[in-house]
């Protein structure tokens, strides 16, 4: 570890810390919360300000050590908070859809004509 | 001339500045093969002819950066809230029907990314038909609030900017 | 005095990443459906790539940046694989 000045470390410290918290509170809350749909709402806290935080540390970290303007790690934020939705959006669709076809009375029905799958679970 | 050889300029220009972040330079010799690769990945891009969106007011796109920015923080403390009561809350999660304004398929794709990026709130389904969109929200104590919230702030913004 | 700074906070933000780890582990064993457990396995990767990224700063290396960016697209992959897997690969018929 290179020497840095006090308020870098500090500055470093304390949004590793906010970073993992966060991102700890969102995998306590995937480890705690009842149903799945409920669920998919907790890996965003990780994935937005989490990740955030933490990178946002390193970029103060290499920055400050190493004298030059180190921020490449914006290229996580920008694919991670990209990539998130998308998978979490897939994820549900998935789970709806196989929710619906196995006739779990918990979800909201398809709309009408549009998924015939529903039907034809009604119908056994 | 102009639209042949650079079709998405603002792919090309995004592409141009993550291919410099990656490197860690802006010597001569980075920014000349950046543009190299923007200029391909621009006509390979094209080549797919997807459907281009028709942007009215760029600059609104930065307002919604910022709204989005803060509504994200502000319900990153409030699921951490919700998941650190644990389980002595009542249950408040439910579904929601929403019927929406928005046809335009680019813009229906940032207001899905957005409510899904929301810690809370979850995009799950959207019917083309009616027009409607299914979501999953976390703590739904007042449905009508939560409409009006996704309307008001995202649907109208985003209206504007695209249609 | 900002090494001793460094040293701990790093670490105790490193334990809190290992625990979200553990967090999603003991969901991806519980699971009840297979979706929970892909879930879990996508709050896995954010948390390793994290964790990847805290060692970076306390080793003063960036070598580990280029590993978190590799494990970020891996696990975007790899959960969009296998969601599109439940959509059509397991359907009760």
């Amino acid at each position: 570890m290179t020497e840095i000045p006090v308020w870098a470390a500090i500055l470093v410290g304390l949004f590793a810390l906010i970073g993992s918290l966060l991102t700890f509170i969102g995998c306590m809350g995937l480890a705690r919360f009842d149903s799945f749909y409920q669920r998919i709402h907790a890996p965003t806290l990780g994935t937005s300000f989490g990740a955030i935080f933490v990178l946002a540390a390193s970029i103060i970290y290499f920055s400050v050590s190493g004298q030059r303007l180190a921020v490449h790690e914006v290229l996580i934020v920008i694919f991670v908070s990209l990539t998130t939705p998308v998978t979490l959006m897939l994820l549900a669709r998935a789970a709806l859809y196989r929710d619906r076809a196995e006739g779990n009375g918990n979800v909201p029905a398809a709309a009408l004509g549009k998924d015939t799958v529903v039907k034809a679970a009604d119908d056994l | 001339m102009m639209r042949q050889i650079l079709p998405y300029p603002l792919l090309s220009l995004g592409m141009l500045i993550l291919w410099l972040l990656l490197q860690q330079s802006l010597g001569l010799g980075q920014i000349l093969l950046g543009s190299v690769v923007a200029l391909f990945a621009g006509r390979a891009l094209a080549a797919l002819q997807p459907e281009q969106p028709r942007i009215r007011r760029p600059f609104k796109i930065i307002h919604l950066m910022g709204l989005v920015a803060v509504d994200v923080l502000w319900s990153n403390l409030a699921v951490a809230r919700i998941v650190l009561q644990g389980r002595h809350r009542k249950q408040t999660a439910g579904f929601l029907l929403l019927p929406l304004e928005l046809r335009d398929r680019s813009a229906l794709a940032i207001l899905a990314c957005i409510i899904t990026a929301t810690p809370g709130s979850a995009w799950l389904e959207y019917d083309a038909v009616r027009g409607t969109v299914l979501i999953h929200v976390l703590d739904l104590v007042d449905d009508q609030e939560w409409i009006d919230t996704i309307k008001h702030r995202y649907e109208r913004l985003l209206l504007e900017i695209f249609q | 005095m900002s090494e001793t700074i460094l040293f701990w906070t790093i670490m105790v933000s490193q334990f809190l990443l290992a625990g979200s780890m553990i967090a999603a582990t003991s969901r991806m064993i519980r699971g009840p459906r297979a979706q929970d457990r892909i879930l879990a396995l996508d709050a896995f990767y954010v948390a390793a790539m994290l964790m990847l990224v805290l060692f970076g700063i306390r080793v003063g290396t960036s070598v580990y940046f280029e590993a978190a960016l590799v494990i970020g697209v891996l696990g975007f992959v790899s959960t969009v694989a296998l969601a599109k897997f439940l959509m059509r690969g397991e359907v009760i018929e």
